[in-house]
């Protein structure tokens, strides 16, 4: 029997996209649901129970590669592991020192802020922050002519903490409000 | 047996052929269901042309019930044994139920699912919800003078796993073959999408009677993604009805709701509840309660009654903020709001979304009917009525779902608004040298700890072999399908020891049970039961062969000519159990060869699969989307 594509292929090649940092969410959204079009079990909900079981595992895999594939760390991330270079999250937590003063400034500013409006102020910078970096990730990854896979991966540690931090700045935006 | 006709993908089955799917509203104040007819979804009315039927059960001496309006009637002069708003109670503990004792029940707080006490016994609200589901496949049946095929019933979108099993055990107790779950809003919006033909970003803030639920979608030609979502069930109009009584009873100086006695209490909540929607048309109404036998007459006007609600319309609010910053997304970026659910008519309601969105919401459909409606549309897809391609929900899971782990503390698995079908693993270790067994405690919910997350299922990976601390791999699998419903699995990878564990949620109940309850419950002879699922083994093996026969029309080339062979003598097989079944067997020999069918072609399902999704992605199925 033919086999083309299967559930091991790349998030990139399942998708049938480049492997490269820089990605037209556009484009990805337009093949996730041509895929999930073809894939998903409600497409399958009349046919036999072998139907439905493949259905489901291709359904999950799609998603878990679109949800991948969407979230630029989850997708550096990716790159790095494909290349060897596993962020290691958990076992590896060394930081450069000047990220750790910042980490620990932003941290001060968070637990000083009372008002929703210094809130919205300390998570607009951070935002900034972060897009900066992720520009200097997509340079490092798509434009340079060799990739340090180990230094792109600290890079991705490093902008972990800074989401992190952005779901405890969201948390207190919860409480505020 | 019939001549089976094999129909081309894409073709709808001759009308002969159809099956009769419905959607189900299954509400707390009331209920609905609908169906395709002619190509239109429309609500089924009962021989009084009445669709609205009230979510009240009242059990009567000698094992008797009333249901719906007959009940609801008879509610002020037998609130004990009158069970309405169930919905709130299912998968519920007592503890959980926010007001138990404004309410006028006999509670029963056991494990599981708290109980109410009636004439007929204890009930749950399970067995509560299928008479009501009971009564509308009947209705059903009695419309299109067949059986029903199956239904979408849908639930609130911020229902947890517990709720969702329960729902799923209440129409297995009905006797309906559910084809999926699905969440209200979703519901709404692929009647709106549909029907309206709306395109884009779009909110849909369903406030029902007691539960909130909030959902952003993008709307595409027949695509509906859920982009986030969020919510309360516990919360709806009946909370406004609530506030508003307990704010007369103070305007005339009497004591608090939970005071009064049972009766009294319905009677105060009645008139507040007649207030409320009387204050939808008019600026000021008069209301009038007996307490004490003193009659108690007030003016209540819209002012005083958005005061006494204003906590709870703010509640909805945050939550809907909520989740437009889980989507990344601000108001000014939705194309429009969609209010759903009969509380949406209260115009403080109105008032408070438009304001929030800059613009007037959508209440151009029947707020009450057209999550029914919704649920009508997909369940005449999932059957196979509709023609392929043209409706596709991508919905996601409302609750992130977690383990606890060391300290009580909460680890993540998946996370809320993750699209489902889903699943993650996750790997743990032992701690101890030597531990040959590990803990599994699974919860839902978005809190750090543990103690303030739902417990829904506990279970033990016992024989992992003895290893030092920290040696052992054991990985624990979620997922999550489509019906939004999970399954854990655990196995330690190291050692080759596979225990793979299918938990089902500590709150639904086993098959066994659900067996027991449907031939105590539902009057149905134990040989009609057997005729009956002998019937329905038929049925499903038919279509397991036209399923099969038209795969290979549209696929049988990626066969080899013994692979073609081979799936040609099952199919064979399944149709000679089929036309040799007797009652005195039963199913069971159909259904064997049914799943010898299924076992056989997972190859050439495979193979196909490689073939759509290889289609899908040269962009052939463009016209889908």
């Amino acid at each position: 029997m033919d086999t083309g594509l299967s559930l091991q292929a790349t998030d990139f090649a399942l998708f049938g996209l480049p492997e490269r940092f820089a990605i037209d969410l556009a484009q990805l959204d337009a093949k996730w649901k041509q895929l999930q079009g073809a894939a998903h079990p409600d497409r399958f909900a009349t046919e036999t129970a072998a139907a439905q079981r493949v259905a489901m595992q291709w359904a999950i895999r799609i998603n878990e590669a679109w949800r991948r594939l969407k979230d630029p760390l989850a997708r550096a991330a990716y790159l790095c592991s494909l290349h060897g270079a596993d962020i290691e999250a958990e076992s590896n937590t060394s930081m450069p020192g000047a990220f750790l003063m910042q980490q620990m400034e932003w941290r001060d500013a968070l637990s000083e802020a009372t008002s929703l409006d210094a809130v919205d102020a300390l998570s607009d910078e951070v935002a900034a922050s972060r897009n900066a970096t992720l520009k200097a990730l997509q340079a490092q990854i798509d434009d340079a002519a060799t990739v340090d896979w180990r230094a792109v991966a600290g890079i991705v540690r490093g902008l972990m903490f800074v989401d992190k931090f952005i779901r405890d700045i969201d948390r207190r935006v919860d409480s505020l409000e | 047996m019939a001549l089976l006709q094999i129909s081309e993908p894409g073709q709808a089955p001759d009308p002969h052929q159809r099956r009769i799917a419905v959607g189900i509203d299954l509400g707390t104040t009331h209920s609905l269901v609908a169906a395709v007819r002619h190509g239109v979804a429309e609500c089924l009315p009962d021989d009084e042309g009445r669709v609205i039927l009230p979510s009240a059960v009242r059990y009567l001496e000698g094992g008797g019930r009333q249901i719906g309006h007959d009940a609801l009637a008879a509610q002020g002069e037998d609130a004990e044994n009158t069970i309405v708003s169930a919905k709130r109670f299912m998968g519920r503990t007592l503890a959980d139920v926010a007001g138990h004792g404004r309410l006028p029940y006999r509670f029963v707080d056991q494990p599981g699912m708290v109980g109410v006490r009636t004439r007929d016994g204890v009930k749950t609200a399970v067995e509560v919800s299928a008479e009501i589901l009971a009564t509308l496949r009947f209705r059903a049946e009695d419309t299109f003078d067949d059986d029903v095929h199956g239904a979408v019933i849908t639930v609130p979108a911020y229902f947890d796993d517990a709720q969702r099993q329960a729902t799923k055990d209440a129409a297995q107790l009905a006797g309906l073959n559910v084809l999926r779950l699905i969440n209200e809003p979703t519901a709404a919006a692929i009647a709106y999408g549909l029907d309206q033909g709306v395109e884009g970003l779009y909110a849909v803030y369903d406030l029902g009677g007691g539960t909130f639920d909030v959902s952003l979608l993008r709307l595409a030609r027949g695509v509906f993604e859920v982009v986030a979502t969020g919510g309360d069930s516990a919360l709806g109009g009946d909370d406004y009805d609530q506030r508003l009584a307990s704010a007369l009873l103070q305007r005339a100086g009497l004591a608090a709701l939970e005071a009064l006695t049972p009766r009294e209490r319905r009677r105060v909540q009645t008139a507040a509840r007649q207030a409320k929607e009387a204050l939808s048309g008019v600026d000021e109404v008069s209301v009038s309660f007996e307490v004490d036998g003193v009659v108690h007459d007030l003016d209540v006007d819209r002012t005083e009654f958005d005061v006494a609600t204003c906590e709870l319309t703010a509640t909805t609010l945050r939550l809907l903020k909520r989740v437009l910053r889980d989507a990344r997304v601000s108001a000014e970026d939705v194309q429009g709001v969609v209010m759903v659910g009969g509380s949406t008519r209260m115009p403080v309601v109105r008032e408070a979304v438009a304001k929030l969105f800059g613009r007037p919401p959508l209440t151009n459909l029947n707020p009450d009917e057209v999550v029914a409606l919704g649920a009508a549309i997909q369940a005449n897809a999932l059957a196979g009525n509709a023609t392929s391609g043209d409706l596709l929900l991508l919905d996601v899971t409302p609750l992130s779902l977690g383990l606890e782990t060391m300290g009580g503390l909460v680890e993540r698995v998946i996370e809320r608004n993750s699209t489902i079908p889903a699943a993650k693993a996750q790997d743990f270790t032992t701690f101890k040298d030597g531990q040959t067994a590990l803990a599994v405690h699974v919860v839902q919910g978005e809190r750090e700890l543990v103690s303030e997350c739902r417990s829904l299922a506990r279970f033990e990976l016992r024989g992992i072999p003895p290893m030092v601390a920290g040696a052992a791999r054991i990985r624990v699998t979620f997922q999550v399908d489509a019906d939004g419903l999970l399954s854990v699995g655990a196995k330690e990878l190291g050692s080759g020891v596979e225990a793979a564990i299918i938990v089902k949620p500590s709150y639904g109940l086993t098959d066994e049970q659900v067996a027991g309850m449907l031939k105590d419950g539902f009057a149905t002879a134990e040989s009609d039961m057997v005729v009956r699922s002998l019937r329905e083994a038929q049925v499903d093996a038919e279509r397991m062969i036209l399923a099969t026969e038209s795969a290979l029309a549209a696929d049988g080339d990626l066969l080899a000519a013994d692979e073609r062979a081979a799936v040609d003598a099952l199919v064979a097989r399944v149709r000679a159990a089929a036309r040799d079944a007797s009652p005195g067997e039963g199913p069971r020999a159909i259904e064997a060869a049914v799943e010898a069918l299924a076992d056989g072609t997972e190859g050439f399902a495979a193979a196909r699969m490689n073939r759509g999704i290889r289609d899908a992605l040269a962009g052939k199925n463009v016209n889908d989307l």
